[in-house]
């Protein structure tokens, strides 16, 4: 069998995602060898427009960027988003808590901001513009979790994503939890696969990896409830990755 | 000799984010030369408006991904001076140490990854695997320590998450800083090997001149070739600027070849980066650091642009020694668990450090309940794109003979020496023939 054509792109995002396929060190040598990189502009100079999987990093920003993606899907017999900013739109969604873009610009360019050049539109998530066969969550994404899926992808095995939230993870590890120590911390609702790796360093669940499919708001508002917080201060917390994305009220 | 030249790269590779270079010269006549910045603007400006002073952080830190500790270190300082709070001497210690292991990592990167393809004549780092096996294994293996010790000082390789007001959320253990700096014993020999590699090919690196003011942060008290505490300076300026100050220095202004701001000082453009810093502050260099800078003729006042990659291997060598020093210190001093209590207040302050591209400024404004209510953030890269720019208009005539494959080579190196992280300045980089 020949080896897969695996091309890398980048929207708008970080390149985070990408520095950890580069972070994977020794391991890359071991992809190289499963599959032939054609593209990726970050670390070659190569360029190729024949590919069997595309992998995309990034949000959706401009309509040209919209075009762009829907060409690499035309392309591609599979495509994988890459990291929070293409799966659920991530950090870049937070623009889109502004009712007008004009004013987003202003903010950066001042009276500079109507310049053509500058155009801008809400964020979206890769799978609002094209469809998506595979997630990689996370920002950045987990070295581990992006080598399984693409195992996964090469032997033409589903991946198994957890469905349930950080809190599973973190418990087993025997963290103490955060919300004793005044941190409104989201793992009540977030996927888990991460290992609930900022808990443990101390520091609260932000929501990189989107809401888990069907998460317990029930048991969400106990938690709220039981600390004596408002809803608006899980709201605050659940806007940095989670702009816009459903659920996005807790009523 | 008629030197018709017409160079068009649309997003120039082996760099982080999108730009273009454009040249069209007929009969040695240059019509258009302009390094442009197409990357997506991302308005990190507005995402954080409204948002709470303890989240800042969280949301900067996306502005890039390999330099994530800085932006972090940069949004963290300028919340403490705007909220007056103070971080212990340890907890800056440490944070200093998180820092030198992102220097460490983004150096290697560029110096490893994106840049010696170049000296070696091939497109990427993958060729260079057979050609230079030993050397890209070294790479790899400075690579992962650099990343080992940010998993362990910022829990996690990007994005830190050890990092709040006033402090830190967990420390390392002494046996894990103990082991560490071992490890980074032991790596020195792998940079002197690195660097004899380098040297190697050193021919390679163009010879090209351009005088030029180099901007980057100075620290006197104790002097300290420094990436996280001081002020600002430059070659052109004897005295220090407060970093409260920084717009004096860098008088940002829209242009409409690029997404990202462009800065100016006392003359039309200015650098910054590791030549920056070297040229303000080699005499503060670590021994081993000056060692490896002679290897290569390094010194103070160098004005060719394409050896900023062999300053970043100096300091390297600088972070490594550095590092090993002040974990000493941390260990005799005994680490203490520390609890940190901070309450929001109104304010507006900056806060400055080096990312390993150059002095990074980030300015918040904060209301009574520590709602961020105004953001102002100053990237190295947009700080470089003026000075890309001025270095394309002396090079391109001295070098329009060499044929179009050698300038489109030469102009995209001298993209590449700048390590210019175009996901900051927005995300951008091409270079584009234009025909």
């Amino acid at each position: 069998m020949a080896k897969p054509k695996v091309a890398i792109f980048d929207f708008a995002c970080c390149e985070g995602c990408q520095l950890q396929i580069v972070n994977l060190e020794e391991e890359i040598l071991d992809l190289l060898g499963v599959a032939d990189v054609v593209e990726w502009r970050e670390a070659m100079s190569e360029k190729c427009d024949a590919y069997d999987i595309a992998i995309v990093e990034g949000s959706i920003t401009r309509l040209e960027d919209e075009e762009r993606v829907k060409l690499i899907r035309s392309r591609a017999k599979v495509l994988i988003a890459l990291g929070a900013c293409a799966t659920i739109g991530g950090i870049n969604k937070l623009k889109n808590n502004f009712d007008d873009m004009d004013e987003v610009k202003k903010c950066v360019y001042g009276r500079a901001a109507h310049r053509s050049h500058l155009r801008t539109m809400p964020t979206k998530a890769v799978d609002e513009v094209v469809q998506v066969d595979y997630y990689v969550h996370g920002c950045p994404i987990d070295r581990k979790e992006f080598t399984y899926i693409v195992r996964c992808l090469l032997m033409g095995k589903t991946p198994e994503v957890p469905e349930y939230p950080v809190c599973v993870e973190c418990k087993a590890k025997g963290n103490p939890c955060l919300w004793e120590y005044d941190q409104v911390c989201l793992g009540p609702i977030i996927r888990a696969g991460c290992g609930a790796r900022c808990p443990s360093s101390g520091f609260r669940c932000f929501g990189c990896r989107g809401y888990v499919d069907d998460p317990n708001v029930e048991a969400a508002k106990d938690v709220i409830d039981r600390y004596s917080l408002d809803i608006d201060d899980l709201r605050t917390k659940m806007v940095l990755f989670g702009s816009q994305q459903e659920p996005t009220t807790y009523e | 000799m008629s030197s018709t030249v017409n160079v068009n790269v649309h997003h120039v590779t082996r760099v982080e984010g999108h730009g273009n270079i454009v040249l069209n010269a007929t009969d040695g006549k240059i019509e258009k030369l302009e390094w442009q910045v197409p990357e997506a603007p991302r308005f990190f400006e507005a995402m954080v408006r409204g948002r709470s002073y303890e989240d800042i952080q969280t949301i900067v830190s996306r502005i890039c991904g390999i330099c994530s500790i800085t932006h972090s270190l940069a949004s963290t300082k300028a919340v403490e001076n705007a909220m007056g709070i103070e971080v212990s001497e340890q907890a800056d210690k440490i944070r200093i140490l998180m820092h030198y292991s992102e220097q460490l990592q983004s150096h290697i990167l560029h110096v490893g990854y994106l840049a010696a393809p170049d000296f070696f004549g091939v497109p990427s780092v993958v060729p260079l695997v057979a050609k230079a096996g030993d050397a890209v294994k070294t790479i790899i293996g400075l690579h992962r320590l650099a990343n080992e010790w940010s998993d362990l000082i910022a829990g996690r390789t990007t994005h830190p998450v050890t990092l709040r007001p006033g402090g830190l959320t967990k420390i390392p253990t002494e046996s894990q800083l103990r082991e560490l700096q071992e490890r980074l014993k032991k790596c020195v020999p792998d940079l002197k090997a690195v660097a004899e590699v380098l040297l190697s090919v050193a021919e390679h690196i163009p010879s090209f001149d351009r005088e030029t003011e180099y901007v980057a942060l100075r620290q006197d008290d104790p002097p300290t070739y420094t990436f996280y505490h001081g002020d600002i300076t430059s070659t052109d300026y004897d005295g220090t600027v407060p970093v409260n100050d920084w717009k004096t220095v860098a008088n940002e202004y829209v242009n409409d070849q690029s997404t990202a701001k462009w800065t100016k000082w006392h003359r039309g453009s200015y650098a910054v980066g590791a030549l920056a810093r070297f040229n303000n502050n080699a005499e503060l260099l670590s021994p081993m650091a000056r060692d490896v800078a002679k290897m290569f003729g390094l010194k103070k006042g160098c004005c060719n642009p394409y050896m900023n990659t062999i300053a970043q291997v100096v300091e390297c060598v600088h972070v490594v020694e550095n590092s090993i020093g002040l974990i000493d210190q941390l260990l005799t001093a005994g680490l203490k668990e520390e609890t940190v209590r901070v309450s929001p207040k109104a304010g507006k302050a900056s806060g400055c450090v080096e990312a390993p591209r150059g002095i990074l400024f980030h300015e918040y404004e904060f209301d009574r309940k520590g709602h961020c209510v105004g953001a102002d953030i100053c990237i190295p890269t947009n700080q470089n794109h003026a000075s890309i720019q001025d270095d394309f208009e002396k090079l391109v005539p001295e070098i329009l003979d060499e044929g179009e494959d050698q300038v489109r080579r030469k102009l995209e190196m001298l993209v590449r020496s700048y390590d210019p992280c175009i996901s900051c300045s927005t995300h951008m980089l091409d270079v584009t023939f234009v025909r």
